[in-house]
Order: C-alpha cells, then structure tokens, then sequence
C-alpha cells in the first residue's frame, strides 16, 4: 500500500495474523527465541508488608496512564496517610520500570498504596504502558494477590478526544468530560453520564 | 475458557448438546464479525457467557445491541457467546484481534470447548482477500463454502442443491503445474486452522466465505449472512430479489458512526 509520501508500507491485515507467521512451523531455535522474550517480558508484582495472600481489600482504585496517576498524586497521596506497599517490575518497547519506589512524575512506573488508617484500601498508580501481551498477567498476578468477596474496584483512566464517537464533531464539544462503565453488580450512583455506543475502552483499563 | 452468565437459568442455559454453533474467524473486512452482528441483533439473542481468554486483545463498552435506554447498559467485552433454544443455536462474536503467537492455544480451546459442549456442528464465516482470486474466480459467485468430511456427509448433497460453490485448492508452489494441491484462504485469519484440525478432530464444521477487500464491508456482511440464511433459514427471506434482501436483517446500534463523526461546521 502507497501512503501519501510515496513510500510503500505493508498494510497491517484486519485478520490479525500475518500469512508468513501462519504457514511457518515453530524450529527449536524460534521456540527458543519465543521462550526468551516471554521472559524478557514477564510481568513481576513485588509486595512489601502485606500479610499472606490473598489478603483482604475492601476498595481498589486504579488509575492508568499518566494523566490519571497524576489526578492521585495531586488530590489523594501523600506520605502521611498512604505507604508504599508494592511495585510492578516489567519491560516492553514503549517502556520498562524498576522495583524503585521513589519515583518522579516523569519515570514510567507502577505502585501500589495502602491508606494506613485503614489497610483495606489500596490505590495503584500504573503511569507505565501494558503491552497486550502484558495485560492479562498484570490482571491475574494484581488480583491473585487480594481476595475479592466484597472488593470494590474503581478505574481511573484517559483517552484522546479525538477517539470520542459522537454524532457533531468533537470540535464543538466542551472538554474533558467524564464517562462511565460499570458492572451490573455496582449499584450505588455513578457521578457521571455512561458511556455510549459505539465507543469503547482498550488496553490495560478494559483487561 | 467458557464462563456462563448466572441468570438463573441454571445449568439448562449452558445445555449445548445438539446446537448449531456459529461463529466467525476474524479475517479481511471483519465480514464474519458484521456478519454475526447482523444475525445476534436481529435474532433479539440472549447473552448466555463469555470466554475468559489471554489470547485476545481486551476491550469492553456497553451493549452493542441496544435498543433503548433501558438495556444500553450492560457492559460487554472482545469474546462472547449468545443463544436461541428455539432455533438450537449459538452464536460466539470475537471482537477484538489475536495477541501474538495466541491464536493456536486460541483455537485448541476453542475446539476442545466445542468437542466438550457436544455441539452437534460449526458454521464458521469468514472472507478472504479478493485481490489473490485467479482469473476463473473472478468470475462468477464471490462466495464460497467448505465441509468437513463429517459434515459433507450429512449435508453435502443440500449444497449441490442450493448450487453452491466449493473453495477451490490452489497449487502449492504456483507456477510448477504437478505440485500438490492445498488449502488456501489468505486473509481468513485462523479460519484454516480451524477448517484443518476440525477435519482431524471429526468435528462436523461448515466455513462459509466471501471474497472481498478493506473498505466499507456492510454490503459484504450482508451477502454473507444472506448465504448463511439460504442453509440455515435463520429468518424468513422476504423474497428472492436481491435488493430486497437486506430489509430482514436489524442493524445494531454500534454500527453507528463507523467511518468518523460528524464534520466541523467551521470546515465550511
């Protein structure tokens, strides 16, 4: 396919898979290869100071991406009433993190906060990028780790306004604006209008 | 993989024995996805579960089926399955593309999901890239179809019938004329795999398919699921006039806005 510069890219096929990767049987090296960067690309929750797993979470907030971790750090954290109680340690192409948990607004990382008041209450500021791969083992290892009977667990994230389907054009519309989904089972009032068709959410806040 | 919805029904909700499953490969246009749209939304089908998988992009929004305020609401995500007692089928709709490497320990659970449920047979549909059709397959009919030996037997001879045409096998090295003849749907994404194991499974699978390229795909969703009810008689055909033929089928509600908003007035 010829873009509008001239230059002949190959168009990614809605099929989703590639047809050299379809035919291709797996050689011991490839599977090596494979096995390798799975590794690489393991995603480890490291927690401090917890009892045994599962423990017992009454409210999770997680917020996802920087524009979110930033809305926590500026209106809900602070090192009196929050402590630092575990971090995500994971590498992709966009970016990797460290078990460090002193961190500026502008590393790429994600940790979790307990209230100290009240340890049944954990916020996770996620800044970094899960790649697709990556997202279901975030979910499984977060979520092993606490029980779920009564949890209740609130996603904060961003998207582009430009991403937004309506029928006018998002030129005229005011912004930011807020969008909800809930599950069924969240029967209290949620602040803001629900989200509706066609738009969805992708990524780590959908997983 | 398969969770079911607890609404109640109990285990005769999740009782697949006998039913038809149909379901579409994600392949070129997404014809089978819009396809299987069309039949969900106009069959009114119930949600009965979901596949809890890491094999497929994750993604979520609120009904795609929704008609009203009312039942906007529900949450829905990239893999789930609905169903019509009535008619004995079920439909599984995939939403979202593969994560790499994903889509053979996809398509083993998926069979083995099929074998266990004891679902009396698969439609698959799907499409294929039209710009790799040779000269004979230009001409003619866009749509094709393939049975597994199991299924041939039980309904090949309704195909023959209906005059419907077969996938062709296409060289294996094209140029050399004595080579071996194979299967080949490029663009079909794992309809293959799926077509090639259920043959050695003894699964009794059906892929219907069209030809067709990137663009607009509705009118390709249309022929195809027109085909499908041609088989299946999934709604009554209003009549045997082409241009009539999309009047039976209900669009859904998150076809809308599919090729961007609404345009600035300042443009202008």
């Amino acid at each position: 396919m010829a873009t509008f510069f001239g230059e002949v890219v190959v168009a990614p096929s809605r099929a989703g898979l590639d047809e050299e990767e379809e035919e291709r049987e797996e050689t011991p090296e490839d599977r090596q290869i494979r096995r390798e960067l799975e590794k690489k690309r393991e995603v480890d929750v490291l927690w401090s100071g917890l009892a045994p797993e599962p423990w017992a979470c009454s409210r999770f907030v997680v917020a996802i991406g920087r524009n979110a971790a930033a809305f926590l750090s500026s209106f809900i954290l602070d090192s009196v009433c929050w402590e630092v109680v575990g971090v995500v340690r994971l590498w992709n192409e966009w970016c990797r993190t460290s078990s460090a948990t002193n961190v500026l607004p502008t590393d790429s990382f994600c940790l979790f906060y307990r209230l100290i008041s009240d340890p049944t209450v954990l916020l996770c500021q996620c800044s970094c990028y899960v790649a697709e791969d990556q997202q279901f083992q975030w979910l499984e290892k977060v979520f092993g780790s606490m029980q779920k009977e009564g949890l209740q667990v609130t996603i904060l994230s961003t998207c582009p306004l430009a991403d937004y389907k309506t029928q006018e054009s998002t030129l005229t519309l005011a912004s930011p604006f807020l969008k909800a989904l809930k599950t069924k089972e969240f029967q209290e009032q949620v602040c803001c209008p629900l989200l509706e068709q066609p738009n969805i959410v992708r990524d780590l806040p959908a997983a | 993989m398969f969770v079911p919805c607890d609404r109640g029904g109990g285990s005769a909700a999740s009782d697949f024995k006998g039913f038809t499953l149909l379901m579409p490969a994600v392949s070129v246009g997404n014809v089978g996805q819009l396809a299987i749209d069309l039949v969900i939304s106009t069959l009114d089908m119930s949600k009965v579960g979901y596949f809890y998988t890491d094999c497929l992009v994750p993604m979520v929004g609120n009904n795609p089926y929704a008609t009203a305020e009312e039942n906007s609401t529900e949450l829905s995500i990239n893999a789930e399955v609905y169903s019509l007692p009535s008619k004995k089928l079920v439909v599984l709709q995939i939403r979202s593309p593969f994560i790499k490497n994903k889509y053979r320990p996809f398509c083993e659970a998926l069979l083995s999901w099929v074998k266990g449920s004891r679902y009396a047979r698969v439609v698959v549909l799907s499409s294929s890239h039209a710009y790799q059709r040779d000269d004979e397959q230009l001409l003619g009919t866009p749509l094709r179809y393939l049975l597994t030996p199991d299924l041939e037997k039980a309904v090949g001879g309704l195909m023959q019938e209906l005059n419907w045409k077969e996938m062709e096998k296409v060289a294996a090295y094209p140029g050399i004329s004595d080579t071996d003849k194979v299967l080949h749907i490029p663009g079909g994404g794992i309809t293959k795999l799926l077509f090639t194991e259920s043959c050695s499974k003894g699964i009794q699978m059906a892929v219907l398919l069209k030809f067709c390229s990137e663009g607009d795909n509705i009118p390709d969703a249309f022929v195809l699921v027109n085909y499908l009810n041609e088989w299946l008689q999934l709604v009554k055909s209003e009549s045997n006039n082409s241009t009539d033929s999309s009047s039976q089928w209900k669009i859904p509600s998150s076809w809308r806005l599919l090729f961007g908003n609404g345009l600035p007035p300042a443009l202008f």
